[in-house]
């Protein structure tokens, strides 16, 4: 039964995601195949390489343990164009506001879009502001768009994966998913579970100066997680890959409250997390520069690029046991027993 | 978390499978052990479990996954019901994606209609106080492990004199459909590994009609893949013994009396009936319906509706799934017509099914 109308899951970030992209938008606006969808646009002008990023957000509840929209709108564009190697300048904000949006949330979300643009290095240079009737938003949305440029002349991208690459994660997965249905749902989970939403611009920049093109695939696991992330890339290299559970970081606040609940981390959304493959002779490098930067200090060896090049993901598990990793299809839901 | 990490440990699941292998190394025959429950197909899956088995013993799902179980003509209806602007259909997340003959929850939700997703009968309750403008129609799938949580807010509904709080009613029990799965020539099943939760609730005396009717063996498995290996194991001895009986792994949960208290609730809002299983048929005496004296609550009573004649796609094979008759990649609509994103049958769609766990995780 092919949806004839959009469904919730068509935003999860998971495979309905991808089939609205690549059956019904990408074709009429762009024509760009998979291969080549990456966080941001490489555009060269004037013999200078930029980066070209948008993205909205829409995320409910609008303040959530640890962040809260407006910082999340900015780091996760700045995210965007540190994942293509760039580094962030500048950046527009559309704010579309619900009437009876109470003006001291707005002020406390925009005091939070500066304090993360100053954080991140990043100027906010154009904008525009649309207020809709009750009802036809939820308090407020946000796109941002991004520029940023290149300080370097090698690729970093999605299709770049190698047989031999080791898979890194700069730290614990899910925690921002986890805080955010908390909140929205009203679980009263017991424990601290924050968002992780950060700037990784820095982290980035290091990695580039510190293994430079050992870097090979850099992505922000956002919606539809870690799981999701890593199957784009490997359907964009035409790479396999295998995954270690136990060297996946999780908290153990977020494997719990996954347990209860049914969901599995690997499909959790995180807003501070990338993950890097990089040359093997350049990850125990990779892994000793993330783990002294403040966002990478839980950084972790996870998997690698086997010598397959059918797409597939695969996780060994804690028991020794293999099982596939697929996309997330439709939305996580909590299950029934 | 660190009590879970217990269960999960490497190092003894690698000695746990050594075991298993010696144990059966001589063994010419086939076991055929089936899980009749949505978690533990699930974590079979998750944990790779049959990747790591000797070739005599072989797993196969039964009917363990609520959603999958429920008829199509139940969806129809809650479909029917979620249309009425007075309904406010409330319900485990996994209820909205089923198909039903020509919508699904998740198309009514998208297309205006009350449909709210809740993690507990008594977020309904909740729901039903805030809107007494509205219907509150709780979608009440499950086996022994939901039900007696939903004869509990009945109860409280009743007693908060609340009249705006319906349950359309499918609930389940478990053992019976294992006593008919069990006398099924073509499918010799040499043991269940018997749900956990559900355990918890009924405890092991049970299954001890059906261990002494069909002598099939019965363990009663947790759900961590240590607990899976160990009730496997446990399953090889008791066929290499040929002395089937009901045993428990999971007893740091389960209780010899099971759950009294749970039963009781359920026993007081509840009566056997004869239920439809979706692939199965009607099984007598193995659904929960309504004690006449609450009849107050039944949405299918209280909230006259038409509900569209049902059609299943003919070429889904869930049916035969659910009776572990055959594996999903058998079935021709399987990765290709019916996929997680488009599922075809409730097999495909709930986070429990055991097509969802073959697309998912299978190599």
């Amino acid at each position: 039964m092919k949806s004839d109308i959009i469904i919730l899951g068509h935003g999860s970030g998971g495979k309905l995601s991808h089939q609205l992209l690549d059956d019904v938008i990408i074709p009429r606006l762009s024509g760009l195949p998979q291969r080549d969808q990456n966080d941001a646009a490489v555009l060269t002008h004037g013999g200078r390489r930029l980066a070209f990023t948008t993205d909205s957000y829409v995320v409910d509840p609008i303040f959530f343990p640890g962040g809260d929209i407006g910082d999340l709108a900015v780091n996760g564009t700045v995210n965007d164009l540190a994942m293509s190697g760039a580094r962030p300048l500048y950046l527009s904000v559309g704010l579309i506001l619900e009437e009876g949006l109470p003006i001291v949330d707005l002020e406390r979300i925009l005091d939070s879009m500066k304090s993360a643009a100053a954080a991140a290095g990043v100027t906010i240079v154009a904008g525009d502001t649309k207020v809709v009737p009750r009802g036809k938003a939820d308090k407020i949305f946000i796109n941002t768009a991004g520029i940023g440029v290149f300080d370097h002349d090698f690729d970093i991208r999605g299709s770049g994966a190698r047989i031999g690459d080791k898979i890194l994660v700069n730290g614990a997965i899910g925690d921002h998913g986890m805080a955010v249905l908390a909140g929205r749902e009203g679980l009263d989970l017991h424990s601290e579970i924050k968002s992780d939403t950060a700037p990784l611009h820095e982290l980035v920049a290091e990695l580039i100066a510190g293994i430079g093109t050992g870097l090979h695939v850099l992505r922000d696991p956002t919606r539809g997680g870690v799981a999701t992330t890593l199957k784009e890339i490997a359907l964009q290299s035409n790479v396999d890959l295998t995954l270690d559970e136990t060297a996946l970081p999780v908290n153990e606040a977020v494997r719990g409250a996954c347990a209860i609940l049914g969901l599995d981390p690997l499909y959790v959304a995180n807003e501070g997390k990338l993950l890097a493959l990089v040359a093997p002779e350049a990850a125990e490098d990779a892994l000793a520069l993330m783990q002294r930067h403040p966002t990478g200090k839980g950084a972790a060896i996870i998997g690698e690029v086997s010598d397959a090049s059918t797409g597939r993901v695969y996780l060994r598990t804690a028991i020794g046991g293999l099982r596939a990793v697929e996309m997330l299809a439709g939305e996580q839901l909590p299950r029934i027993c | 978390m660190k009590y879970l990490d217990a269960f999960r440990d490497g190092a003894v699941a690698r000695k746990l499978v050594e075991k298993l292998h010696a144990r059966v190394a001589d063994y010419a025959g086939q076991m055929t052990f089936m899980e009749v429950c949505g978690t533990h197909t699930m974590a079979i899956s998750q944990h790779g479990i049959r990747s790591l088995l000797p070739e005599q013993i072989r797993l196969i799902s039964g009917p363990g996954c609520p959603v999958c179980v429920t008829p199509v003509d139940y969806v129809d209806h809650a479909v029917a019901l979620a249309r009425l602007p007075e309904v406010i259909i409330a319900t485990f997340g996994d209820m909205i994606r089923v198909p039903g003959s020509s919508s699904s929850l998740q198309r009514e939700q998208a297309r205006g209609a009350g449909v709210r997703i809740v993690y507990s009968p008594l977020d309904a309750l909740a729901l039903a106080q805030k809107h007494p403008d509205k219907k509150i129609v709780f979608l009440g799938v499950g086996f022994e492990t939901t039900a007696p949580t939903i004869a509990g807010a009945v109860l409280t509904a009743q007693r908060q004199g609340l009249s705006n709080f319906f349950v359309l009613g499918a609930n389940k029990t478990i053992p019976i459909p294992m006593a008919v799965l069990a006398s099924d020539p073509e499918l010799q099943v040499s043991g269940y590994l018997c749900p956990a939760h559900v355990s918890a609730i009924i405890g092991p005396q049970a299954y001890a009609p059906l261990v002494a009717q069909q002598k099939v063996p019965c363990v009663i498995t947790g759900f961590e893949p240590l607990d899976m290996l160990q009730g496997i194991d446990m399953l090889a001895t008791q066929v290499l013994e040929g002395q089937p009986r009901v045993e428990t792994q999971y007893s740091r949960i389960v209780r010899p009396e099971g759950n009294p208290q749970a039963r009781a609730v359920l026993e007081q809002v509840f009566i056997p009936c004869d239920t439809p299983w979706r692939g199965i048929g009607v099984i007598p005496g193995s659904g929960l319906c309504f004690r006449e004296e609450f009849a107050a609550f039944d949405a299918a009573r209280q909230i006259p509706v038409d509900v569209e004649t049902p059609r299943e796609h003919p070429g889904c094979l869930c049916g035969e799934i659910l009776k572990g008759k055959v594996r999903p990649a058998d079935c021709p609509l399987f990765r290709t017509i019916c996929t997680p994103e488009d599922p075809v049958g409730a097999c495909m769609v709930s986070s429990e099914g055991t097509c969802a766990a073959e697309y998912k995780y299978g190599i």
